[in-house]
Protein backbone atom coordinates (compact mmCIF):
# COMPACT_ATOMS: atom_id res chain seq x y z
CA UNK A 1 0.00 0.00 0.00
CA UNK A 2 1.34 3.57 -0.97
CA UNK A 3 1.39 6.27 1.53
CA UNK A 4 -2.32 8.11 2.48
CA UNK A 5 -2.50 11.42 0.67
CA UNK A 6 -3.83 13.00 3.82
CA UNK A 7 -6.45 14.75 2.17
CA UNK A 8 -10.37 15.00 3.33
CA UNK A 9 -13.44 13.52 1.22
CA UNK A 10 -16.08 15.91 0.36
CA UNK A 11 -19.50 15.45 2.44
CA UNK A 12 -21.22 13.31 0.68
CA UNK A 13 -24.73 15.12 -1.00
CA UNK A 14 -28.16 13.69 -0.54
CA UNK A 15 -31.42 14.78 -1.68
CA UNK A 16 -32.86 18.09 -0.79
CA UNK A 17 -36.32 16.40 0.18
CA UNK A 18 -39.61 17.44 -0.72
CA UNK A 19 -39.78 19.74 2.50
CA UNK A 20 -36.95 22.18 1.29
CA UNK A 21 -39.04 25.37 1.81
CA UNK A 22 -39.07 24.86 5.51
CA UNK A 23 -35.08 25.46 5.90
CA UNK A 24 -34.83 27.65 2.60
CA UNK A 25 -38.24 29.40 2.19
CA UNK A 26 -40.56 28.71 5.36
CA UNK A 27 -43.18 31.46 4.23
CA UNK A 28 -43.50 28.76 1.46
CA UNK A 29 -43.96 25.81 3.73
CA UNK A 30 -46.13 27.76 5.71
CA UNK A 31 -45.01 29.74 8.78
CA UNK A 32 -43.25 32.59 9.77
CA UNK A 33 -40.40 32.62 11.30
CA UNK A 34 -37.08 34.42 9.77
CA UNK A 35 -37.15 38.44 9.99
CA UNK A 36 -35.85 38.46 6.36
CA UNK A 37 -35.78 35.41 4.10
CA UNK A 38 -32.50 34.94 1.69
CA UNK A 39 -32.27 34.58 -1.47
CA UNK A 40 -35.23 36.86 -2.93
CA UNK A 41 -33.86 39.74 -4.08
CA UNK A 42 -30.40 39.48 -6.93
CA UNK A 43 -29.59 43.04 -8.05
CA UNK A 44 -31.06 45.42 -5.79
CA UNK A 45 -32.25 48.38 -6.09
CA UNK A 46 -29.00 50.52 -7.51
CA UNK A 47 -27.61 47.88 -10.26
CA UNK A 48 -27.29 49.39 -13.60
CA UNK A 49 -28.31 47.64 -16.63
CA UNK A 50 -31.71 45.95 -18.19
CA UNK A 51 -34.29 44.81 -15.59
CA UNK A 52 -35.30 41.33 -16.80
CA UNK A 53 -37.47 38.57 -15.66
CA UNK A 54 -37.18 34.79 -16.61
CA UNK A 55 -39.63 31.77 -15.54
CA UNK A 56 -39.91 28.63 -16.65
CA UNK A 57 -40.65 24.75 -15.82
CA UNK A 58 -38.50 21.84 -14.32
CA UNK A 59 -39.52 19.11 -16.29
CA UNK A 60 -39.35 14.91 -15.20
CA UNK A 61 -38.63 11.98 -17.80
CA UNK A 62 -42.49 11.60 -17.93
CA UNK A 63 -42.77 15.44 -19.71
CA UNK A 64 -44.23 16.50 -16.23
CA UNK A 65 -43.93 19.49 -13.85
CA UNK A 66 -41.73 19.07 -11.21
CA UNK A 67 -43.73 21.07 -8.28
CA UNK A 68 -40.85 20.73 -5.09
CA UNK A 69 -37.84 22.24 -6.94
CA UNK A 70 -35.92 25.10 -5.85
CA UNK A 71 -33.40 27.12 -7.73
CA UNK A 72 -30.33 28.97 -7.21
CA UNK A 73 -28.96 31.48 -9.51
CA UNK A 74 -25.22 33.10 -9.44
CA UNK A 75 -24.34 35.60 -11.62
CA UNK A 76 -22.22 38.60 -12.88
CA UNK A 77 -23.69 42.18 -12.62
CA UNK A 78 -23.96 44.07 -16.51
CA UNK A 79 -20.82 45.33 -16.30
CA UNK A 80 -19.85 41.53 -16.33
CA UNK A 81 -18.49 41.39 -12.61
CA UNK A 82 -18.71 38.70 -9.92
CA UNK A 83 -19.69 40.41 -5.95
CA UNK A 84 -16.19 39.37 -4.38
CA UNK A 85 -14.37 39.35 -7.75
CA UNK A 86 -14.35 43.35 -8.17
CA UNK A 87 -16.77 46.40 -7.32
CA UNK A 88 -20.65 45.97 -7.94
CA UNK A 89 -23.27 48.10 -7.17
CA UNK A 90 -24.67 48.43 -3.37
CA UNK A 91 -27.07 45.60 -2.96
CA UNK A 92 -26.22 43.94 -5.84
CA UNK A 93 -25.94 40.56 -4.28
CA UNK A 94 -25.97 38.33 -7.63
CA UNK A 95 -27.34 35.25 -5.77
CA UNK A 96 -30.76 34.27 -5.59
CA UNK A 97 -33.00 31.21 -4.83
CA UNK A 98 -36.71 30.81 -6.09
CA UNK A 99 -39.11 28.07 -5.48
CA UNK A 100 -41.71 26.80 -7.86
CA UNK A 101 -45.29 27.04 -7.39
CA UNK A 102 -47.15 23.99 -6.08
CA UNK A 103 -50.00 24.02 -8.28
CA UNK A 104 -48.53 24.67 -11.93
CA UNK A 105 -44.81 24.40 -11.33
CA UNK A 106 -43.44 27.42 -12.63
CA UNK A 107 -40.57 29.13 -11.07
CA UNK A 108 -39.32 32.62 -11.58
CA UNK A 109 -37.71 35.54 -10.72
CA UNK A 110 -36.50 39.47 -11.49
CA UNK A 111 -32.97 40.01 -11.85
CA UNK A 112 -30.54 42.67 -14.32
CA UNK A 113 -29.44 41.06 -17.33
CA UNK A 114 -25.87 40.07 -16.81
CA UNK A 115 -22.53 41.23 -19.08
CA UNK A 116 -20.03 38.96 -20.36
CA UNK A 117 -17.35 38.09 -17.97
CA UNK A 118 -13.86 37.08 -19.40
CA UNK A 119 -13.37 33.41 -19.01
CA UNK A 120 -10.43 30.95 -18.93
CA UNK A 121 -7.67 31.89 -21.00
CA UNK A 122 -8.74 35.22 -21.60
CA UNK A 123 -12.09 34.02 -24.11
CA UNK A 124 -15.04 36.23 -23.29
CA UNK A 125 -18.13 34.33 -22.54
CA UNK A 126 -21.02 35.57 -23.48
CA UNK A 127 -24.35 36.85 -20.62
CA UNK A 128 -25.14 33.93 -18.84
CA UNK A 129 -26.64 33.05 -15.72
CA UNK A 130 -25.40 29.68 -13.21
CA UNK A 131 -28.31 27.83 -12.01
CA UNK A 132 -28.34 24.78 -9.23
CA UNK A 133 -30.98 22.59 -9.27
CA UNK A 134 -32.28 20.59 -5.95
CA UNK A 135 -35.27 18.53 -5.75
CA UNK A 136 -36.76 15.48 -4.18
CA UNK A 137 -35.28 12.63 -5.99
CA UNK A 138 -32.24 14.76 -7.28
CA UNK A 139 -29.87 13.40 -5.54
CA UNK A 140 -26.84 15.69 -6.36
CA UNK A 141 -27.26 19.18 -7.07
CA UNK A 142 -27.35 19.53 -10.89
CA UNK A 143 -25.39 22.64 -12.51
CA UNK A 144 -26.26 24.27 -15.40
CA UNK A 145 -26.33 27.92 -17.78
CA UNK A 146 -28.94 29.82 -19.06
CA UNK A 147 -27.83 31.94 -22.23
CA UNK A 148 -30.16 34.73 -23.87
CA UNK A 149 -31.54 34.21 -27.34
CA UNK A 150 -30.89 37.37 -27.90
CA UNK A 151 -26.96 37.24 -27.65
CA UNK A 152 -26.53 34.96 -30.56
CA UNK A 153 -23.13 36.21 -31.86
CA UNK A 154 -21.96 36.18 -28.45
CA UNK A 155 -23.38 32.49 -27.80
CA UNK A 156 -21.99 31.41 -30.62
CA UNK A 157 -18.21 32.16 -29.94
CA UNK A 158 -19.05 30.74 -26.20
CA UNK A 159 -16.31 28.90 -24.86
CA UNK A 160 -18.52 27.06 -22.85
CA UNK A 161 -21.13 26.32 -24.97
CA UNK A 162 -18.37 25.74 -27.71
CA UNK A 163 -17.55 22.83 -25.06
CA UNK A 164 -20.47 20.52 -26.11
CA UNK A 165 -20.03 18.49 -29.21
CA UNK A 166 -23.35 17.60 -29.78
CA UNK A 167 -24.69 21.40 -31.17
CA UNK A 168 -28.19 20.03 -31.28
CA UNK A 169 -27.74 20.08 -27.41
CA UNK A 170 -26.60 23.82 -26.99
CA UNK A 171 -29.81 24.88 -27.71
CA UNK A 172 -31.09 23.67 -24.12
CA UNK A 173 -29.09 26.40 -22.46
CA UNK A 174 -30.84 29.42 -24.15
CA UNK A 175 -33.33 31.36 -22.87
CA UNK A 176 -36.25 32.48 -25.22
CA UNK A 177 -36.93 36.27 -25.32
CA UNK A 178 -40.46 36.97 -25.37
CA UNK A 179 -42.06 39.39 -28.05
CA UNK A 180 -41.85 43.18 -26.85
CA UNK A 181 -41.29 41.90 -23.38
CA UNK A 182 -38.69 42.07 -20.92
CA UNK A 183 -39.42 38.34 -19.66
CA UNK A 184 -37.20 35.10 -20.84
CA UNK A 185 -38.69 31.75 -20.93
CA UNK A 186 -35.88 28.53 -19.87
CA UNK A 187 -37.68 25.45 -19.20
CA UNK A 188 -35.12 22.67 -18.05
CA UNK A 189 -35.79 19.02 -19.05
CA UNK A 190 -34.04 16.70 -16.73
CA UNK A 191 -34.21 13.51 -18.36
CA UNK A 192 -35.25 12.03 -21.92
CA UNK A 193 -35.98 14.65 -25.29
CA UNK A 194 -34.51 17.52 -25.35
CA UNK A 195 -32.87 16.96 -22.23
CA UNK A 196 -30.95 19.91 -20.30
CA UNK A 197 -27.19 20.24 -20.45
CA UNK A 198 -25.98 19.17 -17.12
CA UNK A 199 -22.40 20.33 -16.15
CA UNK A 200 -19.96 18.53 -13.62
CA UNK A 201 -18.13 21.79 -13.05
CA UNK B 1 -10.49 39.35 -4.37
CA UNK B 2 -10.20 35.77 -4.60
CA UNK B 3 -7.02 33.49 -5.71
CA UNK B 4 -8.12 32.42 -9.37
CA UNK B 5 -7.54 29.04 -8.45
CA UNK B 6 -9.90 25.75 -9.26
CA UNK B 7 -11.35 23.79 -6.66
CA UNK B 8 -10.20 19.64 -6.93
CA UNK B 9 -12.99 17.60 -9.01
CA UNK B 10 -15.68 16.19 -7.30
CA UNK B 11 -15.81 12.29 -6.81
CA UNK B 12 -19.03 11.17 -8.38
CA UNK B 13 -18.22 7.73 -7.17
CA UNK B 14 -18.31 8.75 -3.81
CA UNK B 15 -21.70 11.12 -4.14
CA UNK B 16 -24.17 9.19 -4.99
CA UNK B 17 -25.31 8.37 -8.29
CA UNK B 18 -28.55 10.18 -10.03
CA UNK B 19 -30.16 7.52 -10.92
CA UNK B 20 -30.40 5.36 -7.56
CA UNK B 21 -33.98 2.83 -8.36
CA UNK B 22 -34.92 2.09 -5.10
CA UNK B 23 -35.18 5.79 -4.42
CA UNK B 24 -37.91 5.85 -6.52
CA UNK B 25 -38.60 9.29 -7.29
CA UNK B 26 -34.87 9.57 -8.62
CA UNK B 27 -36.21 7.30 -11.50
CA UNK B 28 -37.58 10.20 -13.48
CA UNK B 29 -35.77 12.66 -12.21
CA UNK B 30 -32.14 11.78 -13.11
CA UNK B 31 -30.28 12.99 -16.45
CA UNK B 32 -29.69 10.43 -19.05
CA UNK B 33 -26.99 12.18 -20.34
CA UNK B 34 -23.53 12.27 -19.53
CA UNK B 35 -22.84 15.44 -17.19
CA UNK B 36 -20.13 17.77 -19.41
CA UNK B 37 -17.17 18.25 -17.99
CA UNK B 38 -16.55 21.90 -17.38
CA UNK B 39 -12.87 23.53 -16.51
CA UNK B 40 -13.70 26.27 -13.74
CA UNK B 41 -13.85 29.68 -14.47
CA UNK B 42 -14.71 33.15 -12.72
CA UNK B 43 -18.38 31.42 -12.67
CA UNK B 44 -17.77 28.78 -10.72
CA UNK B 45 -15.23 29.92 -8.44
CA UNK B 46 -17.12 32.78 -7.05
CA UNK B 47 -19.91 32.45 -5.05
CA UNK B 48 -22.29 34.61 -2.53
CA UNK B 49 -20.95 35.75 1.12
CA UNK B 50 -23.21 36.38 3.61
CA UNK B 51 -23.11 38.59 6.77
CA UNK B 52 -24.52 39.12 10.17
CA UNK B 53 -27.05 40.91 8.72
CA UNK B 54 -28.56 38.32 7.16
CA UNK B 55 -29.19 36.12 10.19
CA UNK B 56 -30.08 36.78 13.68
CA UNK B 57 -28.24 34.98 16.85
CA UNK B 58 -31.50 33.50 17.84
CA UNK B 59 -31.82 31.38 14.21
CA UNK B 60 -29.26 28.90 15.41
CA UNK B 61 -31.67 28.13 18.54
CA UNK B 62 -34.43 25.85 17.68
CA UNK B 63 -35.65 25.21 21.11
CA UNK B 64 -36.58 29.16 20.86
CA UNK B 65 -36.46 30.29 17.43
CA UNK B 66 -40.13 29.15 17.10
CA UNK B 67 -41.80 28.85 20.70
CA UNK B 68 -44.13 31.15 22.37
CA UNK B 69 -42.39 33.13 25.69
CA UNK B 70 -41.69 31.04 28.17
CA UNK B 71 -42.65 27.41 26.27
CA UNK B 72 -39.97 24.83 24.54
CA UNK B 73 -40.51 21.86 22.16
CA UNK B 74 -41.06 18.85 23.33
CA UNK B 75 -38.14 16.06 22.88
CA UNK B 76 -34.56 15.32 23.25
CA UNK B 77 -33.07 18.67 23.58
CA UNK B 78 -29.42 18.44 21.47
CA UNK B 79 -26.66 20.43 20.50
CA UNK B 80 -25.76 19.82 17.32
CA UNK B 81 -22.33 21.37 16.48
CA UNK B 82 -19.37 20.69 14.41
CA UNK B 83 -17.04 22.41 11.78
CA UNK B 84 -17.18 23.14 8.37
CA UNK B 85 -13.79 22.63 6.65
CA UNK B 86 -12.61 22.02 3.20
CA UNK B 87 -10.48 18.81 1.72
CA UNK B 88 -7.17 20.39 2.57
CA UNK B 89 -8.07 20.12 6.22
CA UNK B 90 -8.56 24.16 6.41
CA UNK B 91 -11.34 25.80 8.06
CA UNK B 92 -14.22 27.19 6.64
CA UNK B 93 -15.06 30.58 8.68
CA UNK B 94 -18.34 32.88 8.00
CA UNK B 95 -20.09 30.53 5.75
CA UNK B 96 -23.61 29.90 5.85
CA UNK B 97 -25.27 27.07 7.53
CA UNK B 98 -28.83 26.54 7.02
CA UNK B 99 -30.95 23.44 8.45
CA UNK B 100 -33.87 21.88 8.72
CA UNK B 101 -35.81 18.99 10.02
CA UNK B 102 -39.12 17.17 11.40
CA UNK B 103 -40.11 17.32 14.85
CA UNK B 104 -39.61 14.89 17.49
CA UNK B 105 -42.68 12.69 16.36
CA UNK B 106 -41.44 12.65 12.59
CA UNK B 107 -43.69 15.67 11.35
CA UNK B 108 -42.80 18.50 9.49
CA UNK B 109 -44.27 22.08 9.81
CA UNK B 110 -45.02 22.26 6.06
CA UNK B 111 -47.84 22.26 4.45
CA UNK B 112 -47.76 19.35 2.03
CA UNK B 113 -46.94 17.01 5.32
CA UNK B 114 -49.94 14.86 6.10
CA UNK B 115 -48.58 12.54 8.73
CA UNK B 116 -50.68 11.37 11.60
CA UNK B 117 -47.80 12.52 14.21
CA UNK B 118 -48.78 16.09 15.48
CA UNK B 119 -46.88 19.50 14.67
CA UNK B 120 -45.17 20.65 17.71
CA UNK B 121 -47.10 23.84 18.38
CA UNK B 122 -43.52 25.54 19.70
CA UNK B 123 -41.36 23.92 17.02
CA UNK B 124 -40.87 25.33 13.76
CA UNK B 125 -37.62 23.12 12.18
CA UNK B 126 -35.48 25.77 10.48
CA UNK B 127 -32.52 27.03 12.06
CA UNK B 128 -29.08 28.97 10.06
CA UNK B 129 -26.20 30.15 10.99
CA UNK B 130 -22.35 31.61 10.03
CA UNK B 131 -19.38 29.55 11.16
CA UNK B 132 -16.95 31.58 13.29
CA UNK B 133 -13.32 32.38 12.08
CA UNK B 134 -12.31 28.41 12.95
CA UNK B 135 -15.54 27.39 10.50
CA UNK B 136 -17.29 26.27 13.91
CA UNK B 137 -20.75 26.29 14.07
CA UNK B 138 -23.53 24.82 16.64
CA UNK B 139 -27.62 24.84 16.58
CA UNK B 140 -29.74 23.55 19.28
CA UNK B 141 -32.75 21.94 19.02
CA UNK B 142 -34.66 18.40 19.71
CA UNK B 143 -33.74 15.50 17.70
CA UNK B 144 -35.75 14.70 14.87
CA UNK B 145 -38.04 11.24 14.46
CA UNK B 146 -38.32 8.58 11.91
CA UNK B 147 -40.94 9.32 9.73
CA UNK B 148 -43.05 7.18 7.24
CA UNK B 149 -42.81 7.69 3.34
CA UNK B 150 -44.47 6.62 0.23
CA UNK B 151 -41.38 5.13 -1.41
CA UNK B 152 -42.23 1.04 -0.96
CA UNK B 153 -45.23 0.92 1.81
CA UNK B 154 -43.09 0.66 4.53
CA UNK B 155 -39.97 2.69 4.14
CA UNK B 156 -39.32 4.79 7.00
CA UNK B 157 -36.41 7.59 7.11
CA UNK B 158 -33.98 7.33 9.50
CA UNK B 159 -33.81 10.66 12.49
CA UNK B 160 -32.21 13.18 9.72
CA UNK B 161 -31.36 16.53 9.95
CA UNK B 162 -30.81 18.34 6.86
CA UNK B 163 -27.53 20.75 6.12
CA UNK B 164 -27.25 23.28 3.00
CA UNK B 165 -23.92 24.60 3.06
CA UNK B 166 -22.48 27.24 0.52
CA UNK B 167 -18.68 27.41 1.47
CA UNK B 168 -16.84 30.42 -0.93
CA UNK B 169 -17.77 29.30 -4.19
CA UNK B 170 -20.85 28.29 -6.08
CA UNK B 171 -19.11 25.30 -6.89
CA UNK B 172 -18.83 24.07 -3.13
CA UNK B 173 -22.71 24.60 -3.11
CA UNK B 174 -23.96 20.99 -0.62
CA UNK B 175 -27.05 20.10 0.15
CA UNK B 176 -27.08 16.62 2.65
CA UNK B 177 -28.26 15.08 5.83
CA UNK B 178 -26.64 14.31 8.90
CA UNK B 179 -27.98 11.04 10.68
CA UNK B 180 -27.24 9.54 14.30
CA UNK B 181 -25.15 7.04 15.87
CA UNK B 182 -26.67 3.56 16.31
CA UNK B 183 -29.69 4.80 14.51
CA UNK B 184 -30.80 0.75 13.16
CA UNK B 185 -32.93 2.93 9.81
CA UNK B 186 -29.70 4.20 8.29
CA UNK B 187 -28.76 1.17 6.12
CA UNK B 188 -31.81 -0.34 5.37
CA UNK B 189 -32.70 3.58 3.84
CA UNK B 190 -33.15 3.93 0.29
CA UNK B 191 -31.66 7.44 0.01
CA UNK B 192 -28.61 6.59 2.24
CA UNK B 193 -27.99 3.44 0.35
CA UNK B 194 -27.93 5.92 -2.92
CA UNK B 195 -24.58 6.51 -1.73
CA UNK B 196 -22.29 3.50 -2.90
CA UNK B 197 -19.37 4.08 -0.65
CA UNK B 198 -20.60 2.67 3.15
CA UNK B 199 -17.25 5.24 4.81
CA UNK B 200 -19.38 7.70 2.70
CA UNK B 201 -22.06 7.07 4.53
CA UNK B 202 -20.03 7.01 8.44
CA UNK B 203 -19.04 10.53 7.01
CA UNK B 204 -22.76 11.82 7.39
CA UNK B 205 -23.36 9.91 11.04
CA UNK B 206 -22.96 12.69 13.63
CA UNK B 207 -21.09 11.47 16.73
CA UNK B 208 -22.65 11.12 20.38
CA UNK B 209 -20.37 13.68 22.18
CA UNK B 210 -20.57 13.79 25.71
CA UNK B 211 -17.96 16.09 26.22
CA UNK B 212 -19.65 18.60 24.31
CA UNK B 213 -23.69 18.12 26.48
CA UNK B 214 -24.65 19.93 28.78
CA UNK B 215 -24.97 17.63 31.98
CA UNK B 216 -28.89 17.36 33.28
CA UNK B 217 -29.72 19.35 30.45
CA UNK B 218 -28.83 19.13 26.99
CA UNK B 219 -27.22 16.11 24.79
CA UNK B 220 -24.80 16.63 21.67
CA UNK B 221 -23.67 15.20 18.51
CA UNK B 222 -20.94 16.19 16.89
CA UNK B 223 -21.02 16.65 12.60
CA UNK B 224 -18.14 18.24 10.75
CA UNK B 225 -19.09 18.94 7.20
CA UNK B 226 -15.81 18.91 4.11
CA UNK B 227 -16.42 20.89 1.09
CA UNK B 228 -14.34 21.10 -2.17
CA UNK B 229 -10.63 21.73 -1.44
CA UNK B 230 -8.93 23.82 -3.55
CA UNK B 231 -6.39 23.98 -5.88
CA UNK B 232 -2.47 25.74 -5.23
CA UNK B 233 -2.26 26.59 -8.41
CA UNK B 234 -3.70 29.06 -10.20
CA UNK B 235 -6.22 27.97 -13.23
CA UNK B 236 -4.58 30.79 -16.08
CA UNK B 237 -1.33 28.16 -16.78
CA UNK B 238 -1.27 29.78 -20.45
CA UNK B 239 -1.25 33.32 -19.70
CA UNK B 240 -0.20 34.76 -22.95
CA UNK B 241 -0.98 33.42 -26.54
CA UNK B 242 -1.47 30.11 -25.67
Amino acid sequence: MAQKLGHLKESPSQTAGPYVHIGLAPKAAGFDIFEHELGWDIAGASAAGERIRIEGLVIDGTGSPVKDVLLEAWQANAAGVYPGAGEVEDGFRGWGRVITDFETGLWGFETVKPGSVMGRDGRMMAPHINLWIVARGINVGLNTRLYFSDDPDANAADPVINLIEWENRRATLIAERQESEPLYRFDIRLQGENETVFFDV
Amino acid sequence: MLKPAEFYQRDRNWHPHAFAPDYKTSVTRSPQRALISLEQGPSEITGPTFGHNDVDPIDRDLLSNYAAKGQSPIGERMILHGRVLDENARALPDTLVEIWQANAGGRYRHRKDTYLAPIDPNFGGCGRTLTDENGYYSFRTVKPGAYPWRNTVNDWRPAHIHFSIFGHSFCQRLITQCYFEGDPLIVRCPIVNAIPDAKAIDQLTAALDLNATIPLDTIAYKFDIVLRGRRSTLFENRLEGN
